[in-house]
């Protein structure tokens, strides 16, 4: 079987190239439709165009405006929910009196849409940042809850077993054994919440906001700039997946112990 | 591994027995101890004594309540009826206990979890890793160790604390057999060296009469046999003594079987 030196080498570099093979041809081809006219412009603009908005706005200083104003509500959403569905999910899983008392209200409450509670929010709210809070919170707390508490409960009993035996108990137990152990779960909540948190910001953001992606974005559908919505667009995938990047970063350095993870 | 056999030959002759009074080695006592378990009854008003230092199997069938024994004198199951009482020369005695599966934390690394209870103990934790013959992989995370490996780190766990009792239960059930050899030479020697009282629950008779110098069956929830092993150590595995003797042993283990109509008189052969 004859060698194919040439052929390796080339192998090497290609791999981290592989997964962005499909976009980019996908962008040539709209680029090349766009292009000859195929596609209007009105219907979906070059890349190039919407490039060169991109651009405008980031010169701007408009871009960084918009983008600090999502960025505030995303992380308050995330920090408020996400930290009130940690507590709770720790409460719940390691007390069965506090989850006897707090755990049907809760699903109840989590089988209630959050969007759909956008009439009743704005009654509550008004239209304001507390409005936008409150719905992010919401979505946000239950798989946070959810996976927190299923993680506590999930804590191997051996291992809890022979922690005892040797000698650990309460804050010891808990920091060294059922922590680490709920840890993976916390962590699969942490990345869904993550995700999840963006999702609800666009909607969030449509409820009459005077800044941010969103209103950005609605903006310039009011004035037909159809590339300003694609740069909207675009940014709430990018900081989807910044957000999925970073909460992957979390698992890889706290999930090292498992070679699962690596 | 690096066992020495020399050193254990030296160290063995320099102990006369295992029996004598050691502030190394605490005295156990079962006083009419029963566990029930709805209606059955798997411990039944069991008696028994250990002297300090003494090295004990408890064989018997799977199922006959022998780990349940060593459950209860390691306060992990609660008798219904009788006490246990485990006494260390004045202090409150150290008891540690070996599992069947190794049970470490996978979240810490090897010397972490050695050192799992004890308080700025690194250099201890370190010296006990040692002793097992682990010292180079005190950085590593249990999941990249062999079952054997993470037994060496859990048995290096429980000697750190330099227990007065350790109850060991079927801890090399899971691994094979050359590892198991290993293992129990490993648990003789250190044995030898610290002069803890020992009670390891195995199903393996020949396992029991090498490391013991007393043999116990755990029949119907008592003790059907209490017997004395008085070999000299180290035991070659296939010597003469052992191999009469773990005969003798394992024909009363499975003497049951034959009398499955219930017939109990072969019981007194």
């Amino acid at each position: 079987m004859a060698a194919h030196p040439a052929s390796r080498p080339l192998a090497a570099w290609l791999a981290p190239l592989a997964p962005w093979a499909l976009p980019v041809l996908l962008v040539v081809v709209w680029q090349a439709a766009a292009h000859t006219g195929l596609l209007s412009s009105r219907i979906l603009p070059e890349p190039w165009a919407v490039a060169a908005a991109f651009w405008n706005l980031a010169l701007s200083g408009e871009l960084w405006t918009h983008l600090k104003v999502s960025l505030w509500r995303a992380l308050a959403g995330f920090g408020v929910g996400a930290g009130l569905g940690l507590l709770l999910g720790l409460l719940n899983g390691s007390s069965r009196r506090a989850a006897t008392l707090l755990d049907t209200t809760l699903q109840m409450i989590r089988n209630i849409p959050a969007l759909a509670l956008i009439p009743l929010v704005i009654l509550w709210f008004g239209i304001d940042e507390a409005a936008k809070l409150f719905l992010l919170s919401v979505g946000v707390f239950f798989p946070m809850y959810l996976n927190t508490f299923h993680g506590i409960r999930a804590v191997d009993p051996a291992l809890v077993e022979m922690a005892r035996s040797y000698g650990l108990s309460g804050w010891s137990l808990y920091r060294d054994v059922i922590l680490p152990g709920a840890l993976p779960s916390i962590l699969v909540g942490v990345r869904f919440s993550l995700g999840l948190v963006w999702v609800l910001l666009i909607v969030a953001e449509t409820i009459s906001a005077q800044a941010g992606i969103g209103y950005m974005t609605m903006n310039a559908r009011e004035f037909l700039q159809t590339d300003v919505v694609l740069v909207g667009v675009l940014l709430y995938a990018l900081l989807g997946k910044a957000a999925d990047v970073s909460a992957r970063g979390l698992e890889r350095h706290f999930l090292r112990w498992n070679p699962a993870y690596r | 591994m690096h066992i020495n056999i020399v050193e254990e030959d030296r160290v063995s002759q320099a102990v006369e027995g295992a029996s004598g009074p050691t502030r190394r080695g605490a005295h156990l006592t079962l006083r009419g101890l029963t566990k029930r378990y709805g209606d059955r009854t798997v411990l039944d008003a069991v008696n028994l004594k250990i002297a300090p230092g003494e090295f004990v199997a408890v064989v018997g069938r799977s199922g006959c309540g022998k780990s349940t024994l060593l459950r209860a004198i390691a306060g992990l199951e609660r008798p219904d009826a009788g006490q246990v009482k485990v006494g260390g020369g004045g202090h409150a005695p150290e008891v540690r206990m070996m599992f069947q599966d190794a049970r470490l934390l996978p979240w810490k690394t090897v010397l972490q979890n050695v050192a799992l209870g004890i308080k700025g103990g690194a250099a201890r934790a370190r010296a006990a890793l040692d002793s097992v013959g682990l010292a180079g992989r005190a950085g590593d995370w249990p999941a990249v160790l062999s079952g054997g490996q993470r037994q060496r780190v859990a048995l290096a766990r429980a000697l750190v604390h330099e227990p007065q009792l350790l109850l060991l239960d079927e801890p090399l059930g899971a691994l094979d057999a050359l590892t198991r050899i290993e293992m129990q030479r490993l648990i003789a020697s250190l044995w030898t060296r610290h002069g803890f009282t020992a009670v390891l629950v195995t199903h393996d008779v020949q396992e029991a009469v090498v490391l013991a110098d007393r043999i116990l069956l755990v029949e119907e929830g008592r003790l059907a046999l209490d017997l004395e092993v008085g070999l000299a150590r180290p035991r070659a595995r296939g010597g003469v003594d052992v191999g009469s003797l773990e005969q003798k042993v394992l024909d009363r283990v499975l003497d049951m079987r034959h009398n499955a109509a219930g017939n109990k008189e072969n019981r007194a052969a």
